[in-house]
């Protein structure tokens, strides 16, 4: 008879197998790294570039930078653009980040060099026309009137401001005003200095044939050259501390919560153990937050804490929509559950629970030869080697409680956390007392 | 090419296995056939309040997820108007920890009071967050009503109101669990690293001995054929005003879905498409515009939503959008237009392929529709849409008396900056 009680047996997670890419150099000096598997009927090429900013930084001007990429060459307008991507059934997407902008072309490999020509005139030759710009920025003026009136949207951009300040690449969110300053000149300009091959990266997967690596090189790596070489400089950052940031919606049914702090990136020795640490707290469906708040008290359909890296610096952050009844009590239990991971000893079980947890998340992230790109590229953004991971997992199976506590007492202080609530506040009790 | 073996347990219990030796992971996709629109019109949002209680502790097994983040996995579930479906990702030498949950779910639940009454109010929260707290969130509690008028689709898988999710009692969970939770109305798809006759001892082993329950048998009321346009307008506390068209469209096995599905694309999908290329870009009306099918098994809705540029009515966006939809009707797609849609099709397709739990969703729901094999045929069937069918679905289709249109209008008049 079975005994549905007992579990079955189980085994250890397995290590896992980062395969490396093949590191080309093209005759310009193009790096290019290739991740091979001949099995596979796509090839994804992304093109990376450092973000460049001038002396007052203004992160809407990349972004509409990016966005106004494949809008216009010399040689073909949005249209023909647009319909040569799709008949090849093709993916062709530029992406703003914080610190980089890319370019990502997904195809299926029979069509895989054929765009290359027309990505090479987007990275060359775009022309950025005003018509388009005055549709982008009309488009998007009406999309943010619209985001304006979400308060996760505001709780999240309010918390941008306050945690990097607003005079920074980090910090400084749009307003309405801000897309009318956007001006054609100052876009022309920063598209030549960004989309050089000096502050380019290549990084081809999927199934990457010779033939594919040769058009390649001839479209990127031969009279593909940079005028001058672009020189990155760290931000300014200016971090708040401690407030209160409330902003009252009269007819909200729940607020939205953000909590957070500056934090360290990638490159610091107690990264992985930050990861860790936030994953007890708020990191998935099993953290604390997420059982206190959520599976016990049924406060909010979802919690979460996360923590970033940046080129320069990082972040934490917890947020939540709340029913507005209960925003004040929400707010005492994350204090709450912050004090306990700063002066309480974690359980050893629910370290194992963590451990394996994260373990079995990275064996899962490798599902196809992309998901082994993205993970070099994660590496290589922080100017990092493969082998991160390999201390990623030691110092994730080494944790203690005696870890755990240090890291929390470390980088997750209630106190130096600002805390933005927009929607209702029962009492003004607890603003005060901030 | 998804490839895979099946097999049948002797509760009903329908099992597909799907090897892919490229992960080190298995997952366990199980789909229950019962979706909002099981429901009766009084208890509505039931079937996925339900789906939230499956995490609630079964009856051996006092909590659900935290055996299974200790072996390295994940998992999650989401209901829509026709199914529910649970699945779970993990190391696949820990899979029979999968099985051992999977089967004690479907066994019985423990029904716990707390757990109901956690969970009334998390649901609640989700139902303010996606709904009701958003500019624009209730629109599909408005739109689904005056489109549907007596299929069970006129409620929207949350439920038609907050007091159905609050009232919710135990004795209805027992009951709704007794009638839709059984072995023969539920197809388990295993893919992964995986071998077919081992899974096939560890699935009888865990699954077997549960009783096969009564057969539920499906009675709803199709919706009648609308004879005549229907119009509504709300005002809202909104920025700007959004127009929203729907139409009656083919259900999901009918041998025009496909034609009818291409026509979407034809209209909407990526940034060469006929309504963002002309709509948006030339005659610049519209700040965004997405025309999409809902994919139903019951018969469909085809939606067209948008929001006009700032100085444009919704009455002269309504005009330009039906002026496109006349273009398609009278003018015959041309060759390479229609070849473009198919190219994306068949690239997708791909794409879908890349992960073991997209193929064993995919499977699960293809098995659920008749036959998981047709996953494989579904590019083909696009590919063979001819442009007669596409100019004779947007003539059957974009009809005034078909149309359900919405005006969903900012509350100050003038769209201000």
């Amino acid at each position: 008879m079975l005994n549905r009680a007992i579990a079955p047996p189980t085994n250890p997670i397995g290590d896992i197998h980062l395969k490396k890419p093949q590191v080309l150099k093209f005759k310009n000096g193009l790096p290019v790294y290739v991740f091979h598997s001949p099995d596979q009927e796509l090839v994804r090429i992304e093109w990376i570039f450092n973000n460049v900013f001038n002396e007052h930084e203004n992160p809407l001007l990349n972004s509409a930078l990016s966005a106004l990429l494949k809008e216009g060459t010399i040689n073909y307008n949005s249209a023909e653009i647009a319909d040569k991507v799709d008949f090849y059934g093709a993916f062709l997407m530029p992406e703003y980040g914080f610190d980089i902008t890319s370019l990502t072309l997904y195809t299926l490999n029979k069509h895989s060099a054929v765009l290359l020509p027309l990505i090479k005139e987007i990275l060359t030759v775009s022309t950025l026309p005003q018509k388009e710009l005055d549709t982008y920025l009309r488009n998007n003026k009406q999309k943010l009137q619209v985001s304006l009136q979400k308060n996760d949207f505001l709780a999240r951009r309010t918390y941008y401001n306050h945690v990097f300040g607003t005079e920074n690449r980090y910090g400084k969110t749009p307003t309405l005003v801000d897309y009318d300053l956007i001006s054609r000149d100052a876009l022309i300009d920063l598209y030549h200095q960004q989309f050089t091959p000096s502050n380019c990266r290549l990084i081809v997967s999927g199934n990457v044939s010779e033939a594919l690596l040769e058009e390649l090189s001839q479209q990127f790596g031969e009279d593909w050259t940079s005028m001058k070489t672009t020189s990155l400089v760290a931000p300014t950052l200016k971090a708040d501390t401690g407030h209160l940031i409330y902003e009252e919606k009269a007819d909200a049914l729940q607020s939205a919560i953000r909590i957070g702090m500056p934090s360290i990136n990638r490159n610091h020795v107690d990264y992985p153990a930050l990861q860790f640490v936030n994953t007890l707290l708020g990191g998935f469906f099993g953290s604390r937050l997420m059982r206190n708040i959520r599976e016990e008290k049924g406060y909010t359909y979802s919690i979460g804490s996360a923590v970033g890296t940046l080129m320069y610096g990082g972040f934490m952050t917890i947020a939540t929509e709340v029913g507005v009844d209960v925003t004040d009590a929400t707010l005492i239990e994350i204090e709450k559950e912050i004090e306990i991971l700063r002066t309480e000893h974690a359980p050893l079980e629910e370290l194992e629970l963590v451990k394996n947890y994260l373990s079995g998340s990275m064996l899962g992230s490798l599902e196809s030869i992309f998901s082994h790109a993205d993970k070099f590229k994660n590496v290589l953004l922080s100017n990092m080697e493969l082998s991160y991971y390999d201390h990623y997992m030691k110092e994730i199976n080494a944790m203690t409680p005696e870890k755990v506590k240090e890291i929390a007492e470390r980088y997750f202080d209630y106190n130096k956390m600002i805390k933005i609530v927009i929607g209702k506040m029962k009492t003004m009790e607890l603003v005060s007392k901030l | 090419m998804v490839s895979y073996q099946k097999f049948e347990l002797e509760n009903g219990l329908r099992v597909l296995v799907h090897e892919d030796n490229n992960t080190a992971m298995a997952c366990v996709n199980i789909l229950y056939d019962v979706g909002a629109r099981d429901e009766s019109p009084d208890q509505t949002g039931f079937a996925h309040l339900f789906e939230h209680l499956m995490f609630g502790g079964s009856v051996h097994i006092p909590d659900y997820d935290t055996p299974l983040q200790r072996v390295g996995g994940e998992n999650n579930a989401f209901t829509s108007n026709d199914i529910t479906n649970y699945y779970i990702t993990l190391p696949s030498s820990n899979l029979e920890t999968a099985l051992w949950l999977e089967s004690d779910r479907m066994l019985s639940l423990s029904f716990s009071e707390q757990s109901l009454e956690t969970q009334r109010s998390v649901v609640s929260e989700e139902f303010k967050q996606r709904y009701l707290n958003q500019p624009y969130g209730d629109v599909w509690l408005k739109l689904r009503p005056l489109a549907y008028q007596v299929h069970p689709y006129r409620w929207a898988t949350i439920g038609k109101e907050l007091k159905h999710i609050e009232d919710a009692k135990m004795e209805d969970v027992k009951a709704f669990f007794k009638k839709h939770y059984t072995p023969q109305n539920a197809i388990m798809v295993i893919a992964g690293d995986v071998q077919f006759e081992e899974i096939k001892k560890l699935v009888s082993k865990w699954f077997a001995d549960i009783p096969a329950g009564n057969k539920y048998h499906r009675n709803i009321p199709q919706e009648p054929k609308q004879l005549s346009e229907r119009r509504e307008t709300v005002v809202a506390d909104v920025p700007l005003d959004a127009l929203f068209m729907s139409f009656h469209a083919p259900a999901r096995m009918d041998e025009n879905y496909h034609a009818m599905d291409l026509v979407s694309d034809l209209l909407s999908r990526g940034s060469s498409s006929r309504l963002y290329r002309r709509l948006v870009k030339e005659q610049e009306l519209f700040s965004e515009i997405n025309a999409y099918v809902m994919g139903s098994i019951d018969p469909n809705l085809f939606l067209i939503e948008g929001k006009p540029s700032n100085g444009i009515t919704l009455e002269e966006a309504e005009a330009a959008i039906w002026k496109e939809l006349d273009i398609l009707k009278s003018i015959e797609v041309p060759a390479e237009e229609l070849e473009k849609v198919k190219n994306k099709i068949e690239s997708t397709h791909v794409f879908a392929e890349l992960s073991i739990l997209d193929k064993a969703m995919n499977l699960a729901y293809y098995e659920l529709l008749g036959d998981a094999n047709e996953l494989n045929h579904e590019t083909a069937k696009y590919l063979a849409v001819q442009p007669e069918a596409i100019q004779q679905q947007a003539r059957e289709i974009f009809r005034k008396e078909n149309a359900t249109i919405l005006y969903y209008k900012a509350k100050e008049a003038a769209n201000a900056e």
